[in-house]
């Protein structure tokens, strides 16, 4: 009975599997054939002979290196300077008291619902008089000050025992110290997790970008990539291999690093 | 105030106000400058630069005139009809073939949430390409069993449907990652208890397994009803702005994105982002209201 019940659960799982996977090979296939392949009727699945030219040429043609450098650059950035100012807030909120607490953390939480595209105009203005359009900067800061993560770092802050605090401070810590010496280590999973998801967020984002900033050096892949596909170039080859390379990151991060990227999505489905 | 007499107590917020200052000094320019910004801007007639000029409730008027806004709302809430069911029994099925223990279950999670972490861009490029309707492959292996295949993209009347094809295939991964975790989160004596009492899977499903899981799956309802207001990444990649497939596919935020960034019609861009707010909050209250007669909170 069991047996029978497994097979079927394997052969779901297959299908769901090969499902997820034909684009991904598609695209790998395409970029290996000669524009004449890709145009061919009948279709030619497998190329005649495997054309790594495609690839070089996309590279030459395209500012590859500087998007990805461009993504990383502005990836890092965000995490490590939101993850401090949440974090750093997130202690003050859970742990501090102070006048107007109440009112601070409610005003913030408020503000999550209000979805992204009622803030883009005015985002857009605010970088525009700061001179800001049109740079990296302006792909990271306005989204600095998240406040989901705030809200997950205090509930973090929280679940650590109190006696830890009052340790510290007998030993004369300072606040920050107690903070970045005491609190913060055993946050480790969590941040991590927050880390991921803050980076997949500025790895996905499309419209903001494409919104600030024009020139192709400043540009990261998501929206770097999309300007290419958007100038009707018909050669699919040659657009695959440059969706292939710009893909091919995140993919091999993620098979390194799989159970703290679960963890992270996992931690975004506990908002409510 | 009289809890802050003390120079300690003193010492101490003093302490938390420069610790929240960068965060609060964000969340008040970016956040609450800029939906008060937006609210102001809807009613103007911004263009891209220059002065703008108050005009009331016009740009409103003008949406609620607008056939485009309805057709756009229209195709939004045809995405959220499609999509959001299918992705939240996929994901379950998934989820629970998933939670079987059976060797080599590692490498088909793998597998299943690559999607998740794909670039977008990247993820439209090749659905499209898949789409082409000469030299796709989705229309060469419907013609392998005689069937005509339509122009996906450049069809208005299948044109969405080409896109929550993929916007399904995209979602399924995070969708199966929640669930899992719910799942993994439901104590197996639960389990045990069915067994002696003989209960069948089914009965175990519905027995055990859904009640238990009902707050995951509505909380994953809510939050994915709210992101298919929002859709756009695809409708922007696949289709092209000028393609006839666009008035099929068109969804708010496109519509949003084309007068706000395209036209440069921020003040009618503003309300647009307004209004879709107002709608969102409202459907989520509603579920909110609802909750209470499916939702089991053990």
């Amino acid at each position: 009975m069991n047996k029978k019940k497994n097979v079927w659960v394997y052969a779901f799982l297959v299908l769901c599997a090969i499902t997820t996977l034909i684009p991904f090979i598609w695209m790998i296939l395409t970029s290996l054939k000669t524009y004449g392949e890709s145009m061919q009727v009948p279709l030619v699945i497998f190329p005649a002979e495997p054309q790594w030219v495609n690839y070089s040429s996309v590279w030459n043609k395209f500012p590859i290196l500087r998007l990805y450098i461009n993504t990383f650059f502005v990836m890092v950035i965000s995490i490590v300077i939101q993850i401090f100012i949440c974090s750093l807030a997130a202690y003050a909120f859970a742990r501090l008291t102070f006048p107007g607490k109440n009112f601070w953390f409610v005003l913030s939480l408020s503000m999550m619902m209000i979805p992204y595209q009622i803030f883009l105009v005015p985002h857009y203005d605010i970088m525009v008089s700061w001179n800001l359009s049109n740079t990296l900067t302006a792909l990271w800061l306005p989204k600095t000050f998240n406040i989901f993560a705030l809200f997950m770092l205090r509930q973090f802050f929280s679940s650590l025992p109190i006696d830890l605090d009052e340790a510290a401070q007998l030993d004369g810590c300072s606040k920050f110290r107690i903070y970045w010496n005491i609190l913060l280590p055993l946050l480790k999973s969590p941040i991590v997790a927050l880390c991921i998801l803050t980076g997949l967020g500025t790895w996905k984002d499309l419209m903001w970008p494409l919104i600030i900033n024009v020139d192709m050096d400043k540009m990261v892949l998501s929206a770097g990539l999309a300007n290419l596909t958007g100038q009707n170039i018909t050669n699919y080859p040659e657009l695959m291999a440059g969706g292939t390379l710009a893909a091919a990151p995140m993919i091999i991060l993620f098979f390194f690093f799989q159970k703290q990227f679960v963890e992270g999505i996992a931690m975004s489905g506990s908002k409510a | 105030m009289k809890k802050y007499k003390t120079k300690r107590a003193r010492k101490e917020a003093l302490a938390a106000y420069t610790f929240i200052l960068p965060f609060i000094t964000g969340i008040l320019i970016f956040n609450v400058y800029a939906f008060l910004k937006n609210i102001f801007i809807s009613f103007t007639n911004k263009k891209s630069f220059g002065a703008a000029k108050f005009i009331g409730m016009d740009n409103y008027v003008r949406l609620f005139g607008d056939e485009k806004f309805y057709q756009a709302l229209i195709n939004t809430l045809c995405y959220i009809v499609i999509c959001v069911p299918a992705i939240i029994i996929l994901s379950l099925l998934i989820a629970l073939a998933l939670n079987v223990k059976l060797k080599g279950i590692g490498i088909f999670r793998t597998l299943i949430y690559l999607p998740i972490i794909t670039l977008p861009t990247a993820v439209g490029m090749v659905w499209k390409w898949l789409f082409n309707n000469q030299f796709g492959l989705i229309n060469a292996v419907m013609g392998k069993f005689g069937i005509q295949g339509p122009a996906w993209l450049s069809d208005p009347n299948v044109s969405l449907i080409a896109v929550c094809i993929v916007l399904i295939w995209c979602s399924i991964g995070t969708a199966v990652i929640i669930f899992l975790a719910g799942l993994q989160g439901i104590e197996k004596t639960y389990y045990e208890a069915a067994d002696i009492d003989g209960a069948n899977s089914v009965q175990k499903f519905l027995s055990i397994t859904f009640p238990l899981l009902s707050p995951t799956t509505f909380m994953l309802i809510v939050t994915e009803i709210i992101g298919f207001f929002q859709v756009f990444d695809m409708i922007f990649l696949m289709i092209p702005p000028t393609s006839s497939g666009m008035a099929g596919a068109r969804s708010i935020v496109m519509l949003f994105y084309e007068e706000a960034f395209t036209k440069f019609n921020k003040g009618y861009g503003a309300a647009m982002a307004n209004i879709l707010f107002l709608i969102i909050l409202v459907i989520t209250i509603i579920q909110m209201k609802l909750q209470k007669k499916w939702v089991y909170y053990g």
